[in-house]
């Protein structure tokens, strides 16, 4: 340390200097070395090392994050109309985005558009919470019991690299075309991924906090509540998202091949519809709702959380 | 009593008759320590027969280079170790520990921080927001209770930290190297703030029966600054090399002449400590 090296010179030099001089005048309260003075000296650091964070009002903002996307869908767009334009296929192939816009306006009038959305919808909000609900006691329990890790943690995080398309075939000879059907290729698709996202929440943690409860008598399931779980909460945010990724597109696979009339028919189902009348507008429309749904459900739900969650934890990286 | 011995390692039992400490002759004993990490025969000593006893109320400062095992040693009175040999004892119960890293959970404000060692240590809900306000008004952080951790500096969240430590109610304080990493003048003033917090928990009028600090630090400077006693422990394993009494009466200052003389005095020892493990 420096001030042991700088210090020892001028502590050599005053060393017969006796002691009980320089003690009892700093002892003075409000003199230099008194109360008054460090509590004054202290908030002066305080003030100092204060950090002021400006946040721009929420209108600029919202238009600094909106206008980039808008600009790029709008050149999509563009150039969609262009290739139309010239004739890159036959029209019947490759609708200009106004019949697209026009078929999903039919569709509006008709006034089935809302309920064949809402049908998938509720379909995989209910698979994502079942999935959370048999996900979540997994994770922790393959994150926190070594045995159970090594026997079924490798399997768990290869089971996400298997589409959950694969699972349709053999869920329809389990429970042929039913929602059941639909419900099991969900849920294989998104409960490993949430479980494998509380693992990694939990191996984030810093052995520190960890530690840090022990000594103020967080031990055991009171551990787990009060330091573990807050702890793994940005991991698991993050596991959770894609939980809802995974559940969103293996209700799609499972909706287009699961096609039965007594199902309500669902944004895969339309999707399926679309290809046996080679309605290239229809198709692309179905396409459009499928990822205007997703896309959706992330920015309004799980992206405002997750900001939250780390803003309040100074991780989010100010740009 | 609570005793750490190798026949139950790791449990504290807390609940017997003079667990509060007013009538036990210290507030930690140190006895006949060993502690060794590694299979048996690749074994690596680190700490070699260590006995020291903390008086109820006093203020001992570990000193020592890399590896002479101080941090093991804390861990050990912390409860979060066992030791190879010999037992430790800390009859006002499980000690409060405070790190170089202030190690608040970031996902709780400042107050909350302190309500939860509250709330572990069995504090009615209706009492704590009160005492957290006190403790922060004692590390002298008012306004400090709903901020979070990351809108705080280094030395306000040290500050929060102690008064996490201190929520815990505990006679006895560990301290690892908690101003390591703190700029010159901030370390300064936390100095004093310890001190301060110290002096007032031991004159009587807190009431809570006195508060010994036992900290670990390589500044020999800050040792000299805060201590009644100075241990010096030698490295590899960590052996006790020497003992200073230091009665320079407090308030010090960090610049104070007879702190620098009692550093130079002691920074010859540490030094001749560390050049014996470059001779062979």
């Amino acid at each position: 340390m420096a001030s042991t090296e700088t210090g020892t010179a001028a502590g050599a030099a005053a060393a017969d200097e006796p002691v009980a001089a320089a003690s009892p005048a700093t002892a003075e309260p409000g003199g230099p070395g008194g109360p008054a003075d460090l509590a004054g000296l202290e908030a002066g650091l305080d003030a100092l090392d204060t950090t002021v964070t400006d946040r721009q009002p929420w209108l600029r903002r919202l238009g600094a994050k909106a206008v980039p996307p808008v600009v790029a869908v709008a050149l999509v767009l563009g150039l969609w109309q262009l290739a139309y334009h010239f004739e890159l296929k036959d029209h019947y192939l490759l609708p200009s985005p106004v019949d697209v816009a026009r078929s999903l306006q039919d569709k509006w009038l008709e006034g089935t558009l809302l309920d064949y959305v809402w049908t998938s919808v509720s379909r995989g909000a209910l698979g994502f919470l079942a999935s959370v609900v048999i996900g979540t006691p997994l994770g922790l329990i393959v994150a926190r019991v070594k045995p159970v890790r090594a026997a079924i943690g490798p399997i768990l995080s290869g089971l996400q690299s298997l589409p959950s398309v694969a699972w349709v075939p053999a869920a329809i000879i389990w429970f042929g075309l039913s929602d059941a059907t639909i419900y099991a290729v969900v849920l294989l698709g998104a409960v490993p991924s949430i479980a494998n996202g509380l693992v990694a929440g939990v191996d984030q943690i810093s052995p520190l906090y960890l530690r840090a409860g022990r000594t103020i008598g967080a031990r055991g399931l009171t551990g787990v509540r009060h330091v573990l779980l807050p702890a793994a909460l940005p991991g698991y945010l993050a596991g959770l998202k894609q939980g809802w990724a995974f559940s969103w597109r293996s209700l799609m696979a499972a909706e287009l091949i699961v096609n039965a009339a007594d199902l309500g028919t669902g944004l895969g189902q339309l999707l399926e519809q679309g290809r046996e009348l080679q309605d290239m507008s229809w198709v692309l429309s179905a396409i459009l709702l499928i990822l205007v749904v997703g896309i959706g459900i992330e920015l309004l739900i799980f992206a405002p959380i997750e900001r939250r969650v780390l803003r309040s934890r100074g991780l989010l990286v100010k740009s | 009593m609570t005793t750490t011995t190798l026949s139950q390692p790791g449990s504290r039992p807390s609940a017997t008759a003079d667990a509060d400490g007013t009538n036990a002759s210290h507030a930690a004993r140190i006895d006949h320590v060993s502690k060794s990490f590694g299979r048996p025969g690749a074994q690596q000593h680190v700490l070699d027969d260590i006995s020291i006893d903390v008086a109820p109320g006093e203020f001992v400062c570990l000193l020592g280079a890399s590896g002479c095992g101080k941090s093991t040693l804390l861990n050990l009175v912390a409860g979060l170790d066992s030791p190879s040999a010999g037992s430790i004892e800390t009859p006002g119960g499980r000690p409060a520990l405070m790190f170089q890293e202030h190690a608040l959970f970031p996902w709780l404000t400042a107050g909350r921080n302190i309500e939860l060692a509250l709330r572990l240590r069995g504090v009615p809900r209706a009492e704590r927001r009160a005492e957290a306000e006190r403790l922060l008004e004692l590390v002298r952080l008012k306004g400090a209770y709903g901020k979070r951790v990351h809108e705080l500096s280094g030395g306000m969240r040290q500050r929060v930290a102690m008064a996490r430590a201190l929520a815990q109610d505990s006679r006895l304080l560990l301290m690892d190297e908690p101003f390591a990493a703190l700029d010159a003048i901030t370390r300064d003033v936390l100095h004093d703030e310890l001190t301060r917090i110290w002096q007032e928990s031991n004159d009587g009028t807190a009431g809570s029966g006195g508060l010994s600090v036992l900290f670990v630090t390589h500044n020999v400077r800050e040792a000299v600054r805060l201590a009644e006693r100075v241990v010096l422990l030698s490295s590899r394993p960590g052996r006790i090399a020497r003992e200073w009494t230091v009665d320079i009466p407090q308030p010090r200052r960090i610049e104070d002449a007879a702190v620098a003389d009692l550093s130079v005095e002691i920074t010859e020892q540490l030094r001749g400590e560390i050049r014996r493990h470059g001779q062979h």
